[in-house]
């Protein structure tokens, strides 16, 4: 059934959005709103949110994990901490937009910018990247740290050299989760980063998502059929993402387990 | 006599409230394998973990009386601990290869303790490899995963991973209890060799095991040292009823 659906998706949006994709169609800046043109705009300010979210989310996410891992035992701090996390997670993404409109744009003054707009995807995307990280930690087995202070590790070596390369597959995965959702994330984005057209020049421009594109040109019905050629290219960005990923992951187990 | 390596006076460890070892009395002779048998639960791993500290990664973990190696005192608050397995090295019940190629096992502790140049790694990583006779086994594929080697080879790996730290001591928890009879040779005839240049002890549930390898042997039961003699005595004649019946088979 799941994956019926997912073909069903794929399929349905790949034949509307096929026929309008060209090279030009990537290259291109979008002319008149994104009548004509193509969209090569908005996948540069795609790919910026994306990975300077991702910057700034994984060394806290990972960070955090190590620490309710490795660092504390289980206690009410670390129940508060995981439930936190939680919480943050099941907040509705337009929340997190309006709370990154407020703070990051309004009272800080960064302006729709691609920073306010990354500060608030690392919000959302940190719940997830604590929890994959804690849990491939503490997949690595109790063993390995033994060895390691056995052959004169300190703890500061076992974690950096012993138990974090151990859980990097799982690691990893978490943040492929954590970019797949950033490169869809629409209601926040359009709150905190703007829908600027035009090519972003450093982190204090406003930009232009491919999800906030393809929601602006079928929204307002500037042009239906560049908008599924957005949507085909975010779905093929986002297999991508998975399949590269896998690859890469493959290959290193391959290596060494 | 040779001069004592170890002593351990009056020594108690305690899990929580548990209490897992009783005042031991013993003495470790230099250059010689202690052999140290018992039931499952007797306190024969607690105490070699006791003596790299190993203990100390487990909560609530507490001990009394003194520990002393060569003459320093283990739990002291100014031994450095890293320092301190470097010096007695340990080898572990089931083969734990860290995932990475052998020459990365191998050199690991070398590694961690600061060395960088990259010959003397080299040197120290084939030195190790030859004292556990894997060397000729394992030289054309140094680079290749350490997880790749049958069972008696990663053991021996571990405990060349573990020469590779220069100890001064090499602890065994049950280190062939996972093998078939003839890496459990191989093995044994390694530590026989091994003797030569260090002091060497050997937890182990094989009874047997202790009588082929072991200069001298320690019976643990409950947390109690029961008897501690040169091994054909303990064998041949223990002082003990309880020793005489564990070794008999008749419980453990």
């Amino acid at each position: 059934m799941t994956i019926a659906v997912l073909f069903f998706i794929i399929f349905f949006i790949l034949k509307k959005g096929l026929p309008v994709l060209s090279f030009k169609f990537l290259t291109t800046n979008p002319g008149e709103m994104g009548k004509t043109g193509g969209i090569f705009s908005t996948i540069i300010g795609t790919i910026a949110l994306t990975v300077t979210a991702v910057l700034i989310a994984a060394p806290l996410g990972i960070g955090s994990a190590i620490y309710l891992t490795e660092y504390t035992r289980e206690n009410w701090v670390t129940r508060v901490i995981r439930f936190g996390a939680e919480c943050l997670a099941g907040i509705p993404s337009i929340i997190f937009g309006l709370f990154g409109f407020i703070l990051f744009v309004t009272k800080l003054k960064f302006g729709w910018s691609i920073l306010s707009g990354s500060l608030t995807l690392a919000f959302m995307i940190l719940p997830t990247l604590i929890r994959t990280s804690e849990e491939a930690i503490r997949a690595v087995p109790y063993v390995y740290r033994e060895v390691s202070y056995s052959l004169g590790s300190t703890k500061w070596q076992t974690v950096t050299k012993v138990v974090l390369p151990s859980a990097m597959p799982g690691i990893v995965t978490g943040i492929i989760l954590s970019v797949g959702r950033s490169i869809g994330e629409t209601a926040s984005v359009i709150f905190t980063a703007g829908s600027a057209l035009r090519l972003p020049t450093s982190i204090f421009s406003s930009s232009r998502t491919m999800s906030v594109h393809f929601y602006i040109l079928a929204r307002e019905g500037i042009s239906m059929s560049n908008a599924y050629g957005t949507a085909a290219i975010l779905i093929l960005a986002i297999l991508a993402v998975n399949l590269v990923t896998y690859a890469i992951m493959h290959r290193f187990m391959r290596k060494y387990c | 006599m040779p001069s004592v390596a170890i002593r351990a006076q009056d020594f108690s460890h305690y899990f929580g409230t548990k209490q897992t070892l009783k005042k031991i009395n013993l003495d470790v002779a230099e250059n010689k394998i202690l052999g140290i048998i018992g039931p499952a639960g007797s306190g024969k791993s607690t105490f070699l973990r006791a003596l790299n500290r190993l203990n100390d990664l487990v909560p609530d973990s507490r001990v009394e009386g003194t520990l002393l190696v060569e003459g320093v005192d283990v739990y002291s608050a100014d031994t450095s601990v890293a320092e301190l397995r470097r010096r007695l090295g340990m080898v572990f019940a089931i083969p734990v290869p860290l995932p990475r190629s052998i020459y990365e096992n191998v050199a690991f502790g070398a590694r961690m303790a600061g060395l960088k140049d990259k010959s003397a790694l080299t040197e120290i990583v084939i030195d190790s490899l030859k004292k556990t006779a894997l060397w000729e086994e394992v030289s054309d594929r140094l680079h290749s995963s350490a997880l790749k080697l049958s069972g008696g080879q990663q053991q021996r790996l571990c405990i060349a991973r573990t020469l590779a730290l220069k100890p001064r001591f090499i602890l065994l928890d049950e280190p062939t209890s996972g093998l078939d009879p003839i890496s459990t040779m191989k093995i044994e005839e390694t530590l026989r060799q091994l003797k030569k240049d260090y002091t060497i002890i050997l937890v182990t549930n094989n009874t047997k095991q202790a009588a082929r390898v072991a200069d001298r042997t320690a019976f643990f039961l409950n947390g109690d040292l029961i008897e501690v003699d040169e091994t054909v005595r303990v064998f041949s004649a223990p002082s003990d009823q309880r020793t005489n019946d564990y070794i008999s088979g008749r419980f453990g």
